[in-house]
């Protein structure tokens, strides 16, 4: 008990100082914090269409764009800081202090949800005073907004963990993984309609978390009735739950198992 | 196994493939002493240190650092490494962090930190406290690396290649704060490969070549140069004259009597530690 606690607060005090470094590093803070309400006013001002009576595209991208950025924020980042750590010794002198390997884990899942509630509430925002997006107002759907941003920031983070083991050096980290978070942002219906894509593109795309995280937050902003047009016909909610546990629970073992603390 | 010994290693090998990297290596190293290993690259030095510090397993071959295998994991392995401080080669990380805050976030992690001002003080940083690390000259960088491997109190101390590319005044001024360490009482495993850094700071040298060891000895009769022939010159006649000999004092007494007074241009020079080594290590190649 002694030791969970104390495993806590470090990982409670590493978010902290994860923060202050995340903060100090213009680069990350425009191009990960930033990045999705930079997006959104792009796409926001091209397309003013409606794609329902009532219901404006933004409304949809919205639900797209809160949904990648918590890949861009977990998945894509940790990805590509963790081998950079790799490579300039902070892992290797982690491993030589009595900090736990849980801790560092707490330390960048914390970082990972600050950085969401920010860029969730800023998506929000902007979202409605500029775009005119519609914000919920049945209670039921904010708790399934925020079950879905906790397990999604979980599960991107874990996967952003586990595979920081892919690429070889920090430098070419970025190389690596922005592509496959790009294929995958539109296989999953982030910048299209998942309906309108290629079956096979929608097939592929359901294995991964990233397409069922979307398709949550449409639930969450779109109408009622627009279930009825998505594959299954509705929001499919508890298998979305259910596919982000198994990754969330493969990418834990996997991180706790294969984790590189040096590159050799 | 000597439970007294700070580090204490029997029989250790490392095989890479069919390469014996470390190749049976033994060694002792005493509580409260500056011990140096040297070597060329890739002699094994790096990988023997770091399996000493837990980042690399043995092949074979007993390992004990302040009575814990290093390889322990777990709550054993903490309590282990809360007694040990390790300072890495060339580090580039927290760049964003100010001394202080990395010295004080570091501290966080021990059993019993020493004050984080005392720490910033005795590694002389106390001006650039507030400084972000990117922002630091080298030798202020590796302070601040020695500050880290102090923080926790630790018995033992690594210190790898601490002096890499420092200008000669750095250096001295490096040398003494790892005196100071060393009378408080701190075991230090020094790597490097400075032959004067050895000989100003080590109690005792081991010389390590192809993954053994080839001799361990005091800086004064490494490879038995406390009874290596001397060499003594001085002018006569206008020419630098010369001579090999075991007893220079003999020699010296000698010429004193012939020129009948002071000796023009005399010197005696003993063979430097760094001599000694190459001729060690270029003996084996």
């Amino acid at each position: 008990m002694k030791n969970l606690l104390e495993t806590l607060r470090i990982g409670l005090l590493r978010s902290q100082i994860e923060l202050k470094q995340f903060m100090r590093q213009r680069e990350s803070v425009v191009f990960t914090l930033f990045f999705p309400v930079i997006l959104l006013f792009i796409f926001g001002t091209v397309f003013k269409d409606t794609i329902a009576p009532g219901v404006t595209f933004s409304q949809y991208f919205v639900a797209g764009m809160i949904a990648s950025g918590l890949v861009n924020t977990g998945f894509q980042q940790l990805a590509i800081t963790i081998p950079m750590e790799r490579d300039d010794g902070t892992l290797k002198r982690l491993r030589g202090t009595p900090m736990s390997v849980s801790s560092y884990f707490i330390g960048k899942a914390l970082l990972v949800t600050f950085l969401m509630i920010i860029q969730t509430a800023m998506l929000l925002f902007f979202g409605s005073v500029v775009f005119d997006l519609n914000l919920p107002t049945d209670l039921m759907l904010w708790w399934n907004f925020t079950w879905l941003v906790l397990l999604g920031s979980a599960c991107s983070t874990i996967l952003g963990i586990a595979f920081s083991v892919v690429p070889k050096s920090g430098r070419g980290a970025s190389a690596v993984v922005s592509p496959i978070v790009i294929i995958l942002q539109f296989f999953s219906g982030v910048f299209f309609v998942f309906t309108s894509l290629p079956s096979f593109m929608q097939q592929l795309a359901a294995i991964f978390p990233l397409k069922w995280l979307t398709q949550g937050m449409r639930s969450v902003f779109l109408p009622e009735e627009f279930a009825t047009q998505e594959v299954a016909g509705n929001w499919e909610l508890g298998k979305t739950a259910i596919v982000l546990s198994i990754w969330l629970i493969l990418g834990l073992l996997f991180a706790v198992k294969k984790f590189k603390w040096s590159r050799e | 196994m000597r439970a007294d010994a700070a580090i204490e290693v029997q029989g250790l090998v490392k095989r890479y493939g069919s390469k014996n990297a470390v190749d049976g290596i033994d060694l002792t190293v005493e509580s409260g002493e500056i011990f140096a290993l040297l070597g060329p690259n890739g002699a094994g030095k790096t990988t023997t240190v770091e399996i000493l510090e837990g980042y690399r397993t043995a092949t074979s071959g007993k390992v004990e650092v302040l009575g814990f295998d290093p390889a322990t994991t777990g709550n054993s392995g903490q309590r282990w490494r809360n007694q040990i401080g390790i300072v890495l080669q060339s580090t580039s990380d927290a760049a964003d962090l100010s001394v202080f805050e990395t010295i004080s976030h570091y501290a966080n992690y021990y059993e019993n930190p020493r004050n984080v001002e005392q720490v910033i003080d005795e590694v002389g940083l106390r001006e650039k406290i507030n400084s972000k690390a990117r922002q630091l000259s080298g030798g202020q960088r590796r302070r601040l690396d020695v500050a880290l491997g102090i923080i926790g109190s630790p018995k033992l101390l690594f210190l790898d290649e601490p002096t890499t590319g420092f200008d000669p005044e750095a250096r001295r001024s490096f040398w003494e704060l790892i005196k100071v360490l060393k009378a408080e009482g701190k075991t230090i495993l020094l790597t490097t490969h400075y032959l004067d850094e050895a000989q100003a700071l080590a109690d005792r040298v081991g010389v390590i070549n192809n993954g053994k060891i080839i001799e361990i000895a005091t800086p004064e009769t490494l490879g038995g140069r406390n009874n290596a022939p001397a060499k003594v010159t001085w002018l006569e006649n206008g020419t630098k004259q010369q001579l090999l000999t075991k007893d220079p004092t003999i020699e010296v007494i000698k010429l004193n009597q012939k020129f009948g007074g002071s000796i023009p241009e005399l010197e005696v020079l003993r063979p430097n530690l760094e001599e000694i080594y190459l001729k060690m290590i270029g003996e084996l190649k």
